[in-house]
């Protein structure tokens, strides 16, 4: 009820703030003020930046109004998940082990932003080090979901996908090792991509599993989803995993209606964890767009039975590698004790930097990679990859793309998971494959079940984004949500 | 191949936090070790999986020969060492070493 | 060779840095980092910054390709980096980006070769790149110091690794290796191993069978045969004593000179060695390969060839030539200087390292140009100078750095060959000695004591084939 301002479509508010129709300095204050209201009740932000936001948007009207060329995102509020590295602002990664580490430099994506003219208004909450699926895990407490205050935001980048649902920004940034993007936009009821693995840099990322992760953007509709995609993808020298191919500009095509979609629903992700709601929101989704004269046809990616533990087993071991740096002496957590020896102190302060999750986590990657566990778990995992990487490129040859269901549940109920972690892993079923095999996934509104939002999941060929935001765009011109239903997600 | 699954001990979790610099009481011990097993426990499925003859994916595409320069840039240690906890005359100060 | 010494197996674990590489090996950090305060020279990659990532060096790849094909390596097509996985105070990740020979990697590159002088060829196993730590230093000693300081400047160097198989058999011989390695890796123009830190040495010996002792912390080539040497003898005198030797890690202390056993624990370290997943493989084409084949600067033993046939170097000394980049640098800008490249070859490959041992000084250190030694090489070929009197020319130039003309004419020291003068020194020396005028028509010892009697009169400056001409004929005449 706050302001319609903020209920402007992204990319038609850009418009307007690059006409000066709309100034930034008011759209900004306007987010600022949802941002101080909304703030005490969901807890997205970690770190709001107010004053030099205003500045900038002060800054961009009066060059605007100069005449002179503003970038893409000129003008708009943008969060950014607090594992992305942005200069001389905290970034915590969640975790009381980075809680007063300020980074030294901007992540690429950071930059990129920063040349678009985009005001980066704020870092983002997430579970610990990316490592969770219901923001429940940051030690600077949960993320609720504005939809429902009792429920979990998803994961782990609730914070990124709870803001934009709420209005506390106009687009976010988050990053995506098993579905941290994917969970969290089924959850809000917003737009989150997993590019394809290499199709953003992560040069500033702060890193879980490096061979599984990429930054993704997320927003309220597809069509800002596809215009942040084209400012932040791209190669980058400083990122040797970094796609070179040329980055398609998404937004420039993105009218075109794909004709002959072949649409394949894939048996392996509508098991039976999968709740009945869910299951009833994607098939009416299915059958709408069977409507529309796409066909559709079910097939079977017999390997992805085994994602869920391939996934974890190189994702935790990749982690215990990445974590290692967190030992207190370039930065850090540190405890007050002195003259005790290296070995000692650095497993105090990782002993008590870290959460327990993050401890875990470690722990068992450490296992999985040990002498004489290392065949039996971490290359046994990295082959069944090649497995199940082999299933989806023969899939992909009979269809161009893929749905599913984003999360197997409905939003829970915050607390609810927390006493087994298996059982919070299990929600990452559907999500994990895409990371495995590298192909881009982007979860968008389908539906709400008992007023709490369900997701689906539309998965492509390698760089193939396009189709992505194409199938998209046709289910977002065909299914309504209805925003009011929200605690939080009206203005 | 099935493997027999083989839980792990607190000798076990201890050896692992040792080499994870993680200093866990008794009790973080007791915990880890039933949350690890259970785990595991779950992960043994993969042993189902004949993956004879399947070469590991270590990297998802065919990127090759990423390569750089051997130009120098001009460093900004200043920025760098702003985060240090413990310095001492542009030195890192560790802890002793024994 | 004795049989005592025939027992003796050695094999050696090198690092080298790439100290010709402009930046380190996986960020583009300056890589002069010597005499720079410290903390000068890092970036977010190589302090291990949240966030940072690596991306391989050009030239490190290419001058990792010439170091294979120069000690006969055969390269890998197919690489892939890897982590080691150990927390350390110099470790900016607590991971150290190297290379592995299991779970399908492959080092840089495998089975080379070094031939000794001798003969024996002694194998290397494997090549392979990697990053440098960082640099520790205490207040004291690593036991007493209080506080640990750490400087990164160094931390990501380009290393390159080269593991020997137990091939050498004595400390000498591993000597001998280390300098040909070293001149073989200078005359490729990517290290200059004189350089402080620039070279780390792990050696592995065993005695008479027994078991192998591990020596690390060794921190230059001299040091090497030291602690070897050390360590044989230890070795052998326990063996002596019927005691056996234990297998063990020892750490050489290079101001008392001994080796110390680490008393650490013995279990093994687990390194849980994995892909670096932030690099992607290097693949290598025979293309590629051949490129950098056809580039390869001038080798050592190419050179050492060169050598006999445009200076006519004998073979002896064109190897003493090749030892040292610089030298052989050097000596060819003298040769070019002279007319005489052979006296060039005798000055520098036998007549100054005696002098450089006794003075521990290097020729880089001195101040004498080619030109000095091109002067005296001339002066001893023409004949201005008896070579007794070269020799007191030499000496006195490279403690002093004058020419040796201007040694020459401050002293007087030209060669008598004035016969008439000669004569008057002859006569001279026959009067005082008559006893060895009579015995010299029976005994030729004789004629040389009385040679010896005219060079002391002269000072030897005098020319000896006229002195001894001028003898005989004095004799005849008697």
């Amino acid at each position: 009820m706050v302001n319609r301002i903020l209920d402007i479509p992204v990319w038609e508010i850009v418009k307007k703030i690059a006409n000066q129709e709309i100034s930034s300095e008011e759209y900004i204050s306007k987010t600022l003020e949802r941002i101080q209201k909304i703030e005490p009740k969901i807890n997205a932000y970690i770190t709001v930046i107010k004053e030099a936001s205003l500045d900038k948007a002060l800054e961009l009207d009066k060059q605007i109004i100069q005449g002179k060329t503003v970038g893409r995102l000129a003008g708009l509020p943008i969060a950014i998940k607090d594992s992305i590295c942005v200069k001389n602002i905290k970034t915590t990664c969640g975790s009381r082990m980075l809680e007063n580490f300020v980074s030294p430099y901007n992540a690429t994506v950071a930059e990129k932003i920063i040349q678009e003219d985009g005001i980066i208004i704020g870092k983002t909450n997430l579970d610990e080090f990316a490592m969770g699926t219901s923001t429940e895990h940051s030690y600077f407490g949960a993320t609720r979901n504005p939809w429902d205050s009792t429920k979990v935001s998803g994961g782990s980048s609730g914070g990124s996908a709870a803001a934009l649902a709420s209005f506390e920004a106009a687009l976010a940034l988050g990053s995506d090792t098993g579905g941290s993007i994917r969970s969290p936009a089924s959850f809000c009821s917003v737009v989150g991509l997993k590019p394809t693995y290499g199709a953003v840099s992560r040069f500033g990322l702060v890193s879980y599993s490096n061979s599984l992760e990429q930054i993704g953007p997320i927003a309220r509709d597809i069509q800002s989803c596809a215009l942040f995609m084209d400012c932040i993808g791209g190669h980058d020298i400083r990122d040797s995993t970094s796609n070179n191919k040329v980055p398609e500009q998404f937004t420039d095509s993105f009218e075109e209606t794909p004709k002959n979609l072949k649409i394949g629903i894939p048996n392996e992700f509508f098991g039976e964890g999968i709740q009945e709601e869910v299951q009833k929101s994607v098939w009416n989704v299915v059958h709408k767009l069977e409507g529309l004269g796409f066909h559709y046809e079910k097939t079977n990616l017999p390997m992805v039975k085994y994602a869920l533990p391939a996934y974890y087993i190189i994702a935790m071991s990749e982690a215990s590698s990445n974590l290692a740096r967190y030992d207190g002496l370039r930065y850090g957590f540190n405890v007050p004790e002195k003259n005790l020896n290296w070995n000692t102190i650095f497993s105090k302060n990782r002993r008590n930097g870290f959460g327990k999750e993050v401890r875990q986590r470690i722990m068992l990657g450490t296992y999985t990679l040990s002498a004489g566990y290392f065949d039996q778990y971490y290359l046994k995992a990295q082959k069944i990859r090649t497995l199940i990487k082999q299933d989806f490129d023969k899939v992909f040859k009979k269809f161009d793309i893929l749905l599913a269901p984003s999360m197997p549940i409905i939003p829970f109920t915050m607390g609810e998971k927390l006493k087994d972690p298996l059982a919070l892993y299990m929600c990452d079923v559907n999500t994990v494959p895409a990371n495995l095999a590298g192909i881009p996934s982007i979860s968008i509104p389908c539906g709400l079940s008992s007023g709490l939002p369900i997701g689906i999941q539309i998965m492509g060929p390698p760089f193939r984004e396009d189709l992505l935001f194409k199938t998209g765009r046709l289910i977002e011109e065909n299914v309504t949500i209805d925003k009011s239903a929200g605690e939080f997600t009206n203005v | 191949m099935k493997k027999t699954y083989q839980p792990i001990s607190e000798k076990d979790v201890s050896h692992l936090a040792e080499l994870a610099r993680l200093e866990l009481s008794r009790k973080d011990v007791t915990e880890i070790r039933l949350q690890l097993n259970k785990i595991l426990d779950y992960f043994k499925m993969i042993d189902d999986v004949d993956t004879e003859g399947v070469s590991p994916t270590y990297h998802v595409f065919d990127l090759v020969n990423i390569l750089r320069e051997d130009k120098p840039h001009s460093p900004k240690p200043k920025d760098l060492l702003e985060n240090v906890p413990k310095k001492k005359d542009r030195y890192i100060k560790a802890p002793r070493m024994i | 060779m004795s049989n005592e010494t025939k027992k003796v197996k050695i094999g050696l674990e090198v690092h080298c840095q790439l100290t010709s590489l402009k930046t380190k090996l996986f960020c583009n950090s300056p890589s002069d980092y010597r005499r720079k305060p410290p903390n000068t020279n890092i970036c977010p990659v190589c302090i291990g910054t949240p966030g940072s990532l690596p991306v391989l060096n050009r030239n490190a790849l290419n001058y990792a390709a010439m170091v294979a094909l120069a000690l006969n390596f055969e390269i890998t097509p197919h690489m892939l980096f890897f982590r080691k996985n150990y927390f350390y105070p110099d470790m900016s990740k607590n991971f150290q980006i190297t290379q592995y020979d299991r779970a399908g990697g492959v080092p840089f590159a495998l089975n080379g070769y070094i031939i000794l002088d001798n003969g024996k060829k002694i194998r290397m196993g494997r090549m392979q790149l990697e990053e440098d730590p960082a640099k520790i230093t205490y207040d004291g000693t690593i036991e007493s110091s209080s506080e640990t300081y750490v400087d990164y400047n160094r931390a990501g160097i380009s290393l390159i690794e080269i593991v020997t198989e137990p091939d050498l058999e004595s400390p000498s011989d591993a000597r001998e290796f280390l300098n040909k390695l070293s001149s073989i890796l200078e005359h490729l123009n990517v290290s200059d191993l004189g350089q402080e830190g620039s070279v780390r040495c792990d050696a592995n010996i065993s005695y008479g069978g027994g078991k192998r002792v591990e020596i690390k912390n060794i921190s230059s080539f001299k040091e090497v045969e030291r602690a070897l040497n050390f360590e044989m003898t230890r070795q052998k005198s326990l063996a002596s004593k019927g005691i056996s030797i234990s297998q063990e890690t020892r750490h050489w202390d290079d101001i008392r000179r001994i080796t110390i056993s680490l008393r650490l624990k013995e279990e093994e370290q687990d390194y849980r060695y994995f892909p670096e997943a932030d690099l992607v493989p290097v693949s290598l084409s025979k293309s590629f390969i051949e490129e950098i084949n056809s580039g390869m600067p001038e080798l050592p033993k190419e050179r050492e060839k060169r050598f006999q046939q445009e200076y006519h170097h004998s073979s002896e000394i064109a190897r003493v030539l090749v030892k040292d980049k610089f030298l052989a640098d050097y000596s060819e800008k003298t040769s070019k200087e002279s007319i005489d490249p052979r006296e060039v070859g005798i000055l520098l490959a036998v007549n100054l390292p005696p002098f450089l041992n006794e003075t521990g000084k290097n020729l880089k250190s001195l101040d004498i140009t080619p030109k000095h030694f091109a002067e005296l090489a001339d002066m001893i070929s023409k004949g201005e100078v008896s070579r007794r009197s070269a020799k007191a020319i030499f000496l006195e130039m490279l403690k002093t750095g004058l020419t040796p003309r201007n040694i020459f004419d401050k002293k007087g020291l030209g060669v008598i060959s004035d016969s008439k003068f000669v004569e008057d020194i002859v006569e001279k020396v026959f009067k005082d000695n008559p006893i060895a005028v009579k015995d010299a028509a029976k005994d030729p010892k004789a004629i040389n004591f009385l040679l010896g009697k005219i060079m002391q009169e002269t000072r030897g400056r005098v020319d000896p084939s006229i002195a001894n001409k001028l003898v005989k004929k004095q004799l005849s005449e008697q």
